[in-house]
């Protein structure tokens, strides 16, 4: 399985060349839609950092973000009196060989001038990287992720298992998949457990789903909304049996916390719920805010199992809408690109959905925009949070 | 589930049983209500429309009795359930976190 992506200096390839303007406080964020406003239906993402006060995971998303083998270039936006670290997050920028500029509004003669001084910089940006060509890139040069989202009875029967099928194919091919959602895999602890490559890392798989249910109890909500129960889905075990079907059944090879780059080939799943005491309230607010923290992990692409019908993209990294619902597909084809619930109705095999999967991936490596992508979606959301590192047994040798 | 196997069909080709250590079924598609289902002894009479991907019972399952799913354990009863039961909120709750919903007679009436 040969793919094209795009080479960057750091070595690794993107399968997208996107130019991303990132604004680095709210106060910022509408400079840099008007700034994007101007190349609706071109490769200019938006991207960004709410809050004003300082925070190091943050801070290291968006390291990530700008430097991922998709972006081509960054616009850095500023009001000027914010806590992000704006002078180290552009340092970091250049030393991955990508252009990138620094707007502040506050010194930049505000609002009007700074999206006009905006969208030349970005123009540019947009000449020089249509200058670039493709390069043959193996699938082991290719990450992959995995959630699910407005999941209902069928979810866990035909979209995830589905999506476990072709997770199952790339593992087996070289590639990096990650799955994700610890809250969303209380109860499956132990059988997850058994899949680890080593006893220290199942321990681990273990700690992080309890520290999950630790947390939420502490909110008082699981990872449960009213649709899923309106879907059939009574509880949040019964809820994570379905969204573990996507993992697949290959070895798991790591556990990593968001930014963490997988080493090498192989699964991993990814503890997004943070250490320590509770702090800023649930872990991720959203479906969005799971996808934003697996392409900072680096995912090129990402896969999104729905039952209720999610219409969600993503910035920077294409996502593959997979419809687990056959009535959902039907009301919402035009936001799906495929169609799983045929499991259920007996027009196709689990493996059937699986192979389309990995033949449509290949298909938007090489360039072909998925639904969310056509439509515009370009979702992005990232709010505080606080991790320690992950300890030594969580990428065993 | 075996691999590209059809899925698991329980008697009743409108039910999925997904492992044999299940003591509820899926519903494939939505089953009206005053049809006959293929479930416990010589067929039930569902009392309700069950919507397509919710539960009915397999089999008797008493209060604080595990429901199994998937061969795993979701949830305990909290209410006796009769084979052919709706299976949901109404009768059986979370060993974790509660669920969220907002008005349950319109989440079971699904």
């Amino acid at each position: 399985m040969t793919l094209q992506g795009y080479l960057r200096p750091d070595g690794r390839k993107g399968i997208r060349n996107i130019v991303a303007v990132a604004y680095l406080v709210e106060c910022a964020h509408h400079v840099g839609r008007q700034i994007i406003s101007a190349f609706d239906g071109q490769e200019v993402h938006l991207i960004g950092f709410p809050g004003c006060f300082p925070n190091a995971y943050a801070q290291r998303m968006m390291e990530r973000l700008c430097t991922h083998p998709n972006i081509g270039a960054v616009l850095l936006l500023s009001l000027g009196c914010e806590s992000f670290n704006k002078y180290s997050l552009s340092k970091i920028i250049e030393e991955s060989g990508r252009p990138v500029k620094t707007l502040t509004i506050q010194n930049d003669g505000g609002t009007r001038s700074t999206i006009a001084a905006g969208r030349v910089w970005v123009s540019k940006q947009l000449e020089n990287l249509a200058c670039d060509v493709r390069v043959p890139m193996d699938i082991s040069e290719l990450i992959v992720g995995t959630v699910c989202g407005g999941s209902d009875g069928t979810s866990g029967i035909t979209g995830n298992p589905a999506a476990g099928r072709a997770f199952d194919s790339l593992v087996a091919a070289g590639a990096t998949c990650i799955f994700e959602e610890t809250g969303e895999l209380i109860g499956c602890e132990e059988i997850m457990a058994d899949r680890a490559v080593t006893p220290e890392l199942a321990e681990e798989l273990r700690a992080a789903v309890a520290k999950a249910a630790r947390y939420y109890a502490t909110l008082g909500y699981g990872s449960f909304a009213p649709g899923n129960a309106d879907g059939g889905l009574t509880t949040i075990e019964e809820k994570s049996m379905g969204a573990y079907a996507k993992s697949g059944a290959s070895p798991i090879s790591g556990l990593i916390k968001p930014g963490d780059i997988p080493p090498r080939g192989g699964l991993y799943l990814m503890d997004v719920v943070p250490d320590g005491e509770v702090r800023f309230g649930f872990p991720n607010i959203s479906d969005n805010a799971e996808i934003v923290e697996m392409i900072a992990s680096g995912c090129h692409m990402v896969f999104f199992v729905t039952g209720r019908g999610s219409v969600s993209g993503s910035a920077i990294s294409p996502v593959i809408k997979i419809c687990a619902n056959p009535d959902t597909y039907r009301r919402l084809e035009e936001d799906m690109d495929v169609d799983a619930g045929r499991i259920l109705e007996g027009r196709a095999s689990l493996d059937e959905v699986g192979q389309e999967i990995v033949t449509l991936l290949q298909d938007v490596a090489g360039g072909k925009p998925t639904k969310s992508e056509s439509l515009g979606h370009q979702e992005f959301i990232l709010t505080y949070k606080s991790f320690e590192p992950i300890g030594p047994a969580c990428l065993p040798a | 589930m075996g691999s590209g196997a059809p899925l698991t069909h329980a008697d009743d080709p409108r039910l999925l049983l997904l492992s044999e250590k299940d003591n509820v079924f899926v519903c494939r598609e939505d089953i009206p209500a005053g049809e006959r289902v293929r479930v416990g002894e010589g067929g039930v009479t569902l009392a309700k429309t069950i919507s397509r991907g919710h539960k009915i019972a397999r089999h008797e399952i008493a209060p604080g009795a595990k429901v199994y799913k998937y061969g795993a354990p979701i949830g305990s009863a909290i209410a006796p359930i009769a084979p052919g039961d709706h299976v949901h909120v109404h009768n059986v709750k979370s060993d974790y976190t509660p669920s969220h919903f907002f008005d349950i007679q319109e989440v079971i009436k699904k």
